[in-house]
């Protein structure tokens, strides 16, 4: 599958019209398959050796989030102590990928994190909605970068994707991309917002043309966040562009992935589309807060025989 | 001594629950010679604007279901009633009939609610069809529930009666609001608890009991209401009822059938079911 | 980008095995034939074993049912018929129907092991698909016992009388199921003849028919193999053949009733086209191509088992088709991850087995991912045949295993046909965005069943059936209850 040399699919200075004409070569989706083929993909069993990898790999895979307004320092300090080390009673357990937070509590994630391993992305470009001037987003995400954060979620211009300007889309992406430097970019689509799969392959196609690092389905704070539906079509665009241009793209669902179970069901649709090449952290994440939790206990039952309760894991 | 036995409470059914009447009255529901068996819920108007607003929520859910499922709930409620057979034949003698004729309504009833169940899956292939136009289109007509449906039970045979008026509403993914018998009320509250056994999801059957003289005016004129049975009520409210139903173009069905015994058809089903017709060219 | 988190080794995450159990079955070590109500020792005298394919493992010994032991089989579904069935009001035959679809429902999950250990298929389709599928057809058609007024307007509805019903070994439950509701629904009795290699679920279904209590004699079983089948087709106490099978055998039957007042319907084999054009959503065009030749390991007479591909997007698509092929999950039927599950028998195996080496010896190019195949049992990886052109006889014989045949095609015109460029009838599949070319297409298609956009879709509601030397008659949906009804020709 993969070729040794990286193609441009568009080449800049990107037109309007060679916009449309690449986004018209993107093949449609039909809903009714997708679903149909997600469950079908639901009903595979993991257990024991398998299980216990699934959930290792799992584990591995969160970015702990928290983004609320009323995150304070002590939150976060908190919630980046979890994230090295999510099971204060088991040191196999390994540490998260990230921690997700607003630019403003980065110092404080940072601050805990350093050296560690696990890294600081940070929602920028005016999370969630986007809904302000390009230099406060452009300000924001820098903001988010100086402070230290290694990964910037930044989020897409909906309201010119449905309007049909899928060229600023593309243009705000590679300014956001320009303005953070060696951070990892991941480009929130809010799929939920975009409606139909039609409309999600298109602008997960068009934030990977743009320079996205990650494709990423929500903010969260819209619902329907992440769905296994949507999930697949990212990661058929992402093979898709991956055929056309050489270049890895991850992925990342977020929002609504609660029980352990519904993640393996995830790693299952990653494995049996884009292949086991896809099964690390550098290429797929899981932007949670809870399901870290369940993971645990997961990985408990499996080792102990018995059902677990939250007493026993630590809410932070 | 003999043991006290711990009598029921009889309330409404809205939104799959049992709450007594907002009013907090109540009506003496009598036998044949007038000894008072039990109270139940005098629903007031306000019970029934909850009931059509439930029946409002429930019903884009109840007709997103496949027609098989909607069947397959229909079926489980005929197994609830036949399960409950004994509660149902105690509860109808208290009009006086012979054992016989007991033990006939409740087979009846259960043999009609399996009919309908029936239908669930063949409503649309007797009654939709490809239309073949003098064009290259392709041409569909496909029924469609009316949507939240008023249903006023006949007061006798009481639970023959409301089967037979209720479940041609819901057979097609309608919800109903439905004012039961008001002199025969505890056999519409025996059935509501069948109903919330047979995994029929809460508001697609709500139903009232009280008085129809005070109920039915609003039933009728609730703009919320898509369509109304009146087969079954008092003719006296009919007149009334119909005019002020003109208010949203409510489907009626005004006249009862000769013999509730023997009313059953899908004819009743496409009473508040809507055609949809579409066309779309074939070319290349 | 920044420094990536510490290289851990690509995970190799294969599935453990997670195998059902088979603890809830219990399989006689021998049977008899279920005539009038109860097992019965056979006449004949002769028995078979009926074998796991995907071990080669015994499971059961199984009558051979001779001419005397079919005449008693007909004889009782004559009496039935004619003391209790015929006559029966609708609405309580319906009751029984809805009785054994509720008895299905409970007792699916054994009925599914069962299934796929005497047929070879995943239990994950045997559970998923065939089971539910059968208990909604006796669901549906219970519905239409006491409406045939409404089904056919200006007939007088009444059952012919005594069926005799042979079916085949792919989805053994399912064909049963598709013949018994619609028979028993219309007041007809049933002999049925399952396939020899698939005994086991009909025998099972014999005795549930009992706990349903349906009345003695209305539902008969005589297993055995081809002369069984032949002589309840010839035997002259049966009003109505139904039969499912190879196109060869649908014509013997046709043959040897011909003069009779016996009525036929026939579903037999297929070649069906699965059209591509360029326009398609491709990622679930390759999705559904695959299920279209795989789904049951390609025994199924509907299989899209010639992929027409509009030439623009051949290389692409294939490309797509073989890194989805490398997925597919190949072993045992009882892992509830297996995709593709054994061949059904022998002698299906070496048919397979020929055709490809035909297949390639005439020149197409033969592609297979690669497959660990057990050692034991019968096992075929899924194969394409690429470079493949219609007067190749890969794409003129039904296979009936997982080999698709792949050709191109550039207008709607050309694929039209290609596609009916065959004797058979069965099905097709098209795939476009476009909705009228989708009816255009559905218009010219000389085929039974469209599938536009998906397929392999099966509803107890929808008619099937094919066109041509796919045989006639249809199952399912309203016009399913036609084979079954007197009065109506």
């Amino acid at each position: 599958m993969a070729s040794p040399a990286v193609v441009e699919p568009l080449s800049r200075p990107v037109t309007s019209s060679a916009i449309r004409s690449f986004l018209g070569s993107v093949p449609t989706v039909d809903e009714v398959a997708v679903s149909e083929r997600v469950a079908y993909l639901a009903t595979r069993s993991i257990k024991h050796a398998s299980k216990a990898t699934a959930l290792d790999l799992a584990i591995r895979m969160v970015d702990l989030t928290t983004l609320e307004g009323m995150d304070t320092p002590g939150k976060v300090r908190q919630l980046a102590t979890k994230a090295i080390r999510p099971d204060p009673t088991d040191t196999t357990i390994p540490s998260v990928a990230a921690v997700c937070v607003y630019p403003t509590m980065v110092p404080h994630a940072v601050a805990v994190v350093a050296g560690s391993g696990v890294h600081v992305a940070a929602v920028a470009t005016y999370f969630p909605s986007g809904q302000a001037p390009l230099e406060v987003r452009l300000a924001d995400a820098r903001a988010a970068t100086a402070a230290g954060a290694d990964e910037i979620d930044m989020v897409i211009d909906r309201g010119a994707f449905l309007a049909g300007d899928h060229l600023k889309v593309f243009e705000d992406i590679v300014a956001v991309r320009e303005s953070i430097g060696s951070a990892h970019l991941k480009v929130i689509l809010e799929t939920g917002e975009l409606a139909t799969l039609d409309n999600v392959r298109r602008a997960s196609m068009l934030a990977m043309a743009a320079g996205a690092d990650f494709i990423k389905t929500s903010t969260g704070k819209v619902a329907p966040a992440a769905t296994r539906d949507v999930t697949l079509v990212m990661f058929e665009a992402i093979r898709d562009f991956h055929d056309l241009t050489g270049r890895v793209v991850g992925m990342k669902p977020a929002g609504g992935i609660r029980a352990a179970k519904d993640a393996i069901r995830y790693l299952v649709l990653l494995r049996e589309t884009l292949g086991v090449d896809w099964l690390t952290p550098d290429r797929f994440r899981f932007g949670a807060s809870s399901l870290l939790n369940d993971l645990l206990r997961q990985v408990r039952w499996l080792r102990e025989g018995r059902y677990q309760s939250d007493h026993h894991f630590t809410k932070d | 001594m003999s043991r006290l036995e711990v009598r029921k409470t009889h309330k409404l059914f809205i939104g799959g629950e049992f709450p007594r009447s907002e009013s907090g009255r109540v009506l003496a529901a009598t036998d044949a010679d007038g000894v008072v068996l039990a109270r139940v819920a005098r629903a007031s108007r306000k019970d029934l604007r909850d009931a059509v607003e439930s029946a409002r929520a429930a019903q884009p859910g109840w007709a997103g279901r496949t027609a098989y499922n909607r069947g397959q709930v229909l079926y489980r409620v005929a197994e609830m009633v036949e399960d409950r057979r004994s509660t149902f034949v105690r509860l109808l003698a208290a009009d006086g009939r012979g054992a016989a004729d007991l033990e006939g309504e409740v087979d009846a009833a259960v043999d009609r609610i399996v009919w309908y169940a029936g239908w669930a899956d063949k409503f649309a292939q007797v009654v939709g069809n490809v239309n073949p136009v003098a064009g290259p289109y392709f041409n569909l007509s496909t029924p469609e529930p009316t949507g939240v449906v008023g249903v006023v039970a006949p007061e006798v045979p009481p639970l023959l009666g409301l089967v037979s008026t209720l479940a041609p509403v819901i057979v097609p993914g309608n919800t109903a609001v439905v004012v039961a018998s008001g002199r025969w009320p505890l056999t519409a509250v025996a059935f509501t608890e069948a109903l919330a056994t047979a995994d029929l999801p809460g508001g697609v059957v709500n139903v009232l009991t009280g008085g129809a003289d005070e109920l039915v005016p609003f039933l009728a004129s609730h703009l919320g209401v898509d369509g109304l049975d009146l087969t079954g009520a008092d003719r006296s409210l009919v007149p009334d009822a119909a005019r002020a139903a003109a208010g949203n173009v409510k489907r009626l069905l005004v006249d009862p059938p000769d013999d509730w015994w023997t009313a059953q058809s899908p004819y009743r089903i496409l009473a508040f079911s809507e055609i949809k017709t579409v066309w779309h060219p074939k070319g290349t | 980008m920044s420094d990536p988190i510490p290289a851990l080794p690509t995970v190799d995450w294969s599935y453990a095995p997670s195998v059902e159990s088979t603890a809830i079955v219990a399989i006689p070590a021998e049977q008899g034939l279920w005539i009038d109500g109860s097992m019965v020792e056979s006449r004949s005298g002769t028995t078979s074993t009926t074998i796991n394919p995907a071990t080669e493992e015994p499971l059961g010994v199984v009558a051979e049912a001779g001419e005397e032991d079919v005449d008693l089989a007909v004889k009782a579904a004559r009496s039935a018929h004619d003391s209790v069935w015929a006559d029966l009001p609708g609405r309580e035959r319906a009751k029984y129907l809805f009785r054994i679809a509720r008895l299905l429902q409970e007792r699916a999950r054994e009925f599914a092991i069962l299934e796929t250990l005497d047929g070879g298929k995943p239990i994950r389709e045997a559970r998923d698909f065939d089971l539910p599928a059968a208990a909604a057809h006796f669901f549906y058609y219970g519905g239409w016992a006491d409406k045939l007024e409404y089904a056919f307007p200006g007939i007088e509805p009444r059952p012919l009388g005594v069926a005799g019903q042979v079916i085949p070994w792919n989805f053994p439950m399912l064909m049963l199921a598709w013949k018994v509701a619609p028979a028993l629904a219309t007041g007809n009795t049933v002999v049925l003849k399952p396939a020899e290699t698939t005994p086991l679920t009909a025998l099972e279904f014999a005795r549930l028919t009992a706990e349903a209590g349906l009345p003695d004699g209305v539902f008969n079983v005589v297993t055995g193999a081809g002369a069984t089948g032949a002589a309840l087709v010839a035997h002259p106490g049966v009003d109505k053949v139904a039969f499912t099978g190879s196109t060869a055998v649908g014509k013997r039957i046709q043959e040897s009733i011909a003069g009779t007042r016996k009525r036929v319907t026939l579903e037999l084999g297929g070649k069906a086209a699965h059209v591509v054009f360029d326009d398609a959503p491709l990622d679930q065009a390759v999705e559904g191509v695959v299920n279209g030749i795989f789904f049951n390991q390609g025994h199924v007479c509907c299989a899209g088992s010639r992929l027409l591909l509009q030439e623009s997007i051949h290389d692409a698509f294939v490309a797509k088709l073989k890194d989805r092929l490398d997925l597919l999950r190949v072993g045992d039927p009882l892992d509830k991850n297996t995709d593709i599950g054994a061949i059904n028998s022998a002698e299906q195996l070496e048919r397979i087995r020929r055709l490809v080496a035909e297949g390639e010896s005439e020149g197409g190019e033969r592609w297979q991912p690669a497959c660990d195949l057990p050692e034991r049992g019968f096992w075929f990886p899924p194969t394409l045949f690429l470079g493949v052109a219609q007067s190749h006889r890969i794409a003129q014989e039904e296979v009936f295993g997982p080999v698709l045949s792949v050709m191109t095609f550039r207008t709607p015109a050309e694929a039209v046909e290609k596609a009916n460029n065959t004797p058979y009838g069965l099905s097709a599949g098209v795939w476009t965005t476009k909705g009228s070319r989708i009816l255009w297409m559905a218009d010219r298609l000389q085929a039974g069943v469209v599938w536009a956009n998906t397929y392999n879709q099966f509803d107890p509601a929808s008619p099937f059936g094919g066109y041509k030397e796919s045989g006639f008659g249809r199952e399912g949906g309203r016009h399913g209850l036609l084979p079954y009804l007197g009065g109506v020709a």
